[in-house]
């Protein structure tokens, strides 16, 4: 099962658990209600939670150009990504890259598992981000 | 009682790009020519709204137009700053507040596409970091889905850009003023999947104002004007989707154009199946055709068919976007949503000239839509 190659992206967003890799939420303790990110600081009407790994992709696209920096910390050398939504049943539609599959293969509905993304930094350095693979099917 | 509301006045500063001229230099343009156009002059008006995203404030104005002593409010309200000017300008006189006052919006934006902050928008930093903070992935997701759900084709975007520029010809007042074939439209490149570069607008600028008074003010005028039946601003609902989402809920919800409109048409007393001219936000094609449904023109999906017999084209059953739109006229964020209600004045004034809209057309639609979810929508009556 996939490790995490090199540290987080950020602190409060991914966690390991039985080698596998989980995106961190938050519940409202009073209604149930899933928020991502998760919710900063200390806030007694939130408890920590963390998203279902497995879900079907809901909507996508394809970024073809590179995004302006700021924000946008990745490399100056620019490949076009995937970028989706996937469903992931009882909690949450959750934004995310998309790895390991051709744009042309890209289906709303197909079944997608979350996966650790190496993130190489413009400024040099790699750090670990998430993105959501599909499940099942070779890809070709 | 609360008064009518017309619109008797109406003045633009080209859209596109003026290197010469600031964003308020066009702002100041524009309302000369509407107070001209309308034979008025500056100390006639009593109040201002005024605003831009990222070009200044309206209210400096007063310096080159005249030290008048006028209350001059700006306005900021990103996407929706011109429908929010035009909103405080008729309220006040609705209200009875003041009988004459102006609206005016404006703009000028770098070259390219918005590149927000992560912080500005109560966002994690990674967001932006890992490419997600773009708009353009947005508007490409939201009809993306909207295609798969709703069996709508790439032909289908491209027939709506096609109709934007070739409408653009014959507005003077547009940037992109060259009719774009289809197929030129469809293989040109790649943005965000579906949506090609000429399905998408660009950032720009320009200036509109607009003259509104009380309906006994505007009947001692005597001009040319229409009577504002409905201003609604509206944010959005639960469960809408929205630009810069790293969730959503699944539940899915309406959206704020749906609360606009449904506002607007309960304010003006019509439905949509009364409305003769419309011009919807179309910041990309795909947002022209899912805004026709959520502002009640057509169910979800019937959008194929409307485009393909042209019903939407001027001469069309419901002629929409009838200046080209974002699409020919760019985004200058403080004056697009304005620019739609100066569009409507004009073809229900009968000012219109090529793009004149055939037949006596009497309710006129407008709808912007912008980040974070955010709407206004306009209904006029000749």
């Amino acid at each position: 099962m996939p490790k995490m190659p090199a540290p987080p992206i950020a602190d409060d967003l991914l966690a390991e658990v039985d080698g596998g890799l989980r995106l961190l939420a938050s519940r409202e303790r009073a209604t149930g209600r899933i928020t991502f990110p998760p919710r900063a600081g200390d806030d007694d009407r939130f408890e920590p939670a963390m998203l279902p790994a497995e879900g079907r992709l809901w909507s996508w696209t394809v970024q073809r150009f590179r995004p302006k920096s700021p924000p946008y910390a990745g490399p100056e050398a620019f490949e076009p990504y995937a970028v989706g939504y996937v469903e992931l049943d009882g909690a949450l539609i959750v934004e995310s890259r998309l790895a390991g599959a051709n744009f042309d293969a890209l289906r709303i509905g197909m079944a997608m598992r979350l996966v650790p993304l190496p993130f190489p930094l413009a400024g040099g350095g790699v750090r670990t981000s998430f993105a959501f693979a599909p499940i099942g099917e070779a890809q070709p | 009682m609360s008064e009518d509301v017309y619109i008797v006045g109406a003045g633009i500063h080209p859209f596109g790009r003026t290197p010469g001229l600031t964003g308020l230099q066009q702002g100041v343009h524009a309302v000369r020519q509407a107070l001209e156009r309308a034979g008025l002059a500056w100390p006639d008006i009593r109040f201002a709204f005024g605003g831009s995203d990222s070009a200044g404030n309206a209210d400096t104005m007063v310096a080159e137009l005249g030290l008048t002593g006028l209350p001059f409010v700006n306005v900021a309200n990103g996407c929706a700053t011109g429908g929010s000017a035009m909103f405080g300008a008729y309220s006040t006189i609705k209200s009875g507040e003041f009988d004459i006052g102006v609206a005016v919006g404006f703009d000028k934006h770098p070259r390219g596409a918005f590149s927000p902050l992560p912080a500005d928008w109560g966002l994690p930093d990674w967001y932006g970091e890992t490419g997600l903070m773009l708009t353009t992935q947005f508007f490409a997701m939201k009809i993306q889905r909207y295609m798969a759900l709703h069996g709508i084709t790439p032909r289908t975007l491209g027939a709506v850009a096609e109709k934007a520029f070739a409408n653009g010809v014959l507005a003077d007042h547009a940037w992109r003023r060259e009719a774009v074939d289809i197929e030129t439209i469809l293989t040109s490149q790649m943005v965000s999947d579906p949506l090609t570069k000429f399905m998408f607008c660009s950032p720009a600028e320009g200036a509109v104002a607009l003259v509104l008074a009380s309906g006994r003010k505007a009947r001692q005028l005597g001009l040319p004007a229409v009577r504002l039946r409905a201003v609604a601003v509206r944010t959005r609902p639960p469960g809408s989707f929205e630009v810069f989402s790293p969730a959503l809920d699944i539940e899915r919800g309406g959206s704020p154009t749906t609360v606009a409109s449904r506002a607007a048409y309960d304010m003006a007393g019509v439905g949509p199946e009364d409305i003769d001219i419309a011009q919807l936000q179309d910041t990309e094609c795909g947002a022209e055709i899912m805004h026709m449904a959520e502002n009640g023109f057509c169910a979800d999906g019937e959008q194929t068919a409307w485009i393909a017999e042209g019903r939407t084209r001027i001469g069309g059953a419901l002629p929409v976007n009838t200046d080209g739109g974002c699409l020919a006229c760019g985004e200058p964020i403080g004056a697009s949503g304005l620019r739609q209600v100066y569009e409507n004045y004009i073809q229900l004034t009968g000012q219109a000239g090529a793009r004149q809209v055939p037949g006596r057309a009497r309710l006129g639609y407008s709808h912007v839509y912008g980040a974070p979810g955010v709407s206004a929508v306009a209904i006029v009556e000749r």
